[in-house]
């Protein structure tokens, strides 16, 4: 008996070695964050952990530093803002509980979700509890396009824009003849995937020689490569995130097929070269305009640099700009009311990372569009 | 007819994975009648195991063949301790315990795993580097099958033989054979039970770690969540195939994979799981046991 106890503890003693990695943990939840009269609480919901939280923790920083900023000049009209972190791993059931403990905690303002499943499974929540909420990243065309939600604004180009701006980089650029269209089934990929093959269609230049979808996860993706082989298809269009993206192109490349693969911004992020390595080199995705030059932009990104020391990642400026453009409607409308912040979003002109943008009737930033990049040893570049 | 054999030689590599993890569902479904749902995680610590190690080793500047059969070895023996430990934590006490009990221990162990690894490691995809060089024999085939598959269908068709001898002609092959036909009876002839349920616990997870550095080498990329779906698919061939039995939970890996690979290439990919579970529900209906289960009469 004694022998099999050591046995055991030996065992146990193995499986904890797995522990000595990187065990780093955000722990800045800040625990007493509830609203009262002499603070501004702003919810920021989305991806903080999971697969897809490279997506989610650049928004969260760029709303700390936001925060940092505004409290360091005496706050908004003499009250701080407070952030309140909440995880949805950028899964609709998760999101309607960060949503209703968002709510519960009666926040004042929600800068999120990330993903647009995540989000449009949020959105109705928030409508009820009418707080305004403003995404950096939820792309998904019919979140502001279907009018059901005036309280959501989103700092990002959609999907509709986003596809198109694909399929005619493909056509203009790249002169592809034939093109297959793959997406994960989400509602994010498989909108991004739709609007390109309508953008096809109706260009009429190139053909679509496939349009499926695969599933998230699976443990191989090569017979869709083969289809893809065998269509005689000349460019791959991906609509999803990276981790399907990565695993697409490894094994394109595994089988010689070497024709160009043209995403969307959930593949533009750097985890999606760490991953594939150099077979992300080439890679062509579609990602949110940024304006270099920007002063706005520089002074963010040096300041995230200073408090974080590393470069910020996908969807900072889009969540810096929502940052700013929603701490200025507040400051305009000199209170959280629902309609004054409303209204002072759609009329007042903020000045940004993306540029000078302001809230059209429906919610989408004016003036925020769409570009191309390309993995360049190692890096995404803009494509001119 | 390329492209019939190009999908015939991805759903043979395909299934001979689904194959390698049913093993461990099957074998552990035979002698104490539990579905192990933890099993897919084994099979992930198994990837994450060889990462460590490949990472080591590539740092040391090791060939890559030799690597990749260190970090086979070492991920074996790894999993094989966790296959160990979550039976003599999460099981064992509950061997006389109504029959659900133990199915849930499993289901928390699976989740408890998942998660432990997330923390401990971390929730992003990792880069996973490919162990398996391209042989220069194997250029003319490369379009149908690529080095890395042909390693895993090879390595799959070894651990199976071996496994078939083990369990034929060892001492402990037959306890187990015993110990899975009456447990009582085996204990009663003087089968050292327990000692055989931790054998079949540690023989299924190292066969479980083979799987997870070989899928891992050839996607290029794992995370924490792998298992899940891996583990989803390798249960499902497992039944199909008839749980419980070890040339069962082979051949319904491989009618797994082949379903999977033709319904993509010839109807769509997004009907592959359709066709997966169709052919799983149709199988059910008209043998309940599944491909090579014994047909038994319950007892009520």
């Amino acid at each position: 008996m004694k022998s099999r106890w050591i046995m055991t503890v030996a065992g146990m003693a193995m499986a904890g070695l797995l522990l000595v990695g990187c065990g780093k943990k955000d722990e800045d939840k800040n625990a007493n964050a509830t609203a009262s009269s002499d603070k501004i609480v702003i919810g920021v919901a989305g991806a903080h952990s999971g697969d897809l939280a490279s997506y989610g923790l650049p928004t969260l920083n760029a709303a700390k530093l936001v925060a940092k900023d505004l409290n360091a000049k005496g706050g908004i009209n003499g009250k701080q803002v407070v952030i309140e972190p909440m995880d949805d791993q950028c899964k609709p059931e998760l999101a309607t509980n960060a949503a209703t403990k968002l709510v519960s905690e009666k926040v004042n303002l929600v800068i999120g979700h990330i993903c647009s499943g995540a989000t449009k499974a949020a959105l109705p929540i928030y409508k009820d509890a009418k707080i305004i909420v403003i995404s950096p990243s939820a792309t998904s065309t019919e979140l502001t396009q279907n009018g059901e939600y005036p309280n959501f604004f989103r700092t990002i180009s959609y999907d509709l824009v986003q596809g198109k701006a694909g399929a005619e980089f493909a056509v203009s650029t790249l002169h592809v003849k034939k093109v297959a269209i793959i997406h994960d089934k989400g509602d994010y990929g498989k909108g991004f995937a739709e609007s390109a093959k309508k953008a096809l269609e109706d260009g009429k230049v190139a053909q679509v020689a496939m349009f499926e979808g695969v599933t998230p996860g699976g443990v191989d993706y090569s017979a869709v490569v083969q289809k893809i082989k065998n269509s005689g298809a000349d460019c791959v269009l991906f609509g999803g995130y990276h981790p399907e993206a990565s695993k697409i192109i490894i094994q394109m490349h595994q089988k010689g097929l070497m024709i160009p693969f043209v995403s969307d911004d959930g593949v533009k992020d750097d985890t999606f070269i760490k991953t594939a390595g150099k077979d992300a080199e080439g890679v062509y995705a579609t990602g949110p305009q940024i304006l270099a030059d920007n002063a706005i932009y520089k002074k963010a990104f040096a300041d995230h640099k200073k408090e974080f020391g590393t470069e910020p990642g996908a969807f900072f400026p889009q969540a810096y700009a929502a940052a700013l453009a929603l701490t200025n409607a507040v400051a305009k409308a000199g209170s959280t009311d629902f309609d004054k912040v409303a209204a002072a979003l759609r009329s007042e002109y903020v000045e940004t990372p993306v540029g000078k943008i302001k809230f059209d009737a429906k919610g989408d930033a004016e003036g925020a569009s769409f570009s191309v990049y390309q993995v360049k040893s190692g890096k995404y570049e803009l494509v001119k | 007819m390329e492209y019939f054999l190009q999908l015939f030689f991805s759903g043979l590599s395909k299934g001979s994975v689904y194959a390698l993890i049913a093993l461990g569902y099957t074998m552990v479904y035979g002698i104490i009648e539990l579905i192990n749902f933890a099993h897919g995680e084994i099979y992930m610590i198994g990837a994450f195991t060889g990462l460590i190690v490949a990472g080591l080793l590539t740092a040391l500047g090791w060939p890559v063949l030799a690597i990749l059969a260190i970090a086979i070895v070492v991920a074996m023996f790894y999993s094989g301790a966790y296959g160990y430990t979550v039976e003599k934590i999460a099981y064992k006490p509950l061997r006389n315990a109504p029959r659900l009990a133990p199915l849930i221990s499993a289901i928390g162990m699976s989740i408890f795993l998942q998660n432990y690894v997330m923390l401990a490691q971390t929730p992003d995809f990792l880069p996973f580097p490919n162990l398996v060089p391209d042989f220069a024999f194997m250029q003319p085939f490369k379009s149908f099958l690529g080095t890395s598959d042909l390693f895993i269908i090879v390595a799959s068709i070894v651990v199976m033989a071996a496994l078939n001898l083990f369990i034929k002609f060892t001492r402990m092959g037959k306890a187990m054979r015993a110990t899975a036909q009456n447990r009582k009876m085996a204990l009663l002839v003087g089968v050292n039970v327990d000692h055989v349920i931790s054998m079949t616990f540690i023989i299924g997870s190292s066969l479980a770690a083979v799987g997870g550095v070989l899928i891992a080498s050839h996607m290029g990329q794992i995370n924490f969540y792998i298992g899940f779906i891996a583990g989803l698919k390798a249960f499902t061939a497992a039944v199909l195939g008839g749980i419980g039995s070890i040339p069962g939970a082979m051949l319904g890996g491989l009618v797994l994979g082949w379903t999977e690979s033709f319904a993509t290439g010839y109807v769509s990919s997004d009907y592959e799981d359709v066709f997966a579970f169709l052919l799983l529900v149709l199988i059910l209906i008209f043998r309940p046991a599944g491909l090579l289960g014994k047909q038994r009469a319950q007892k009520v």
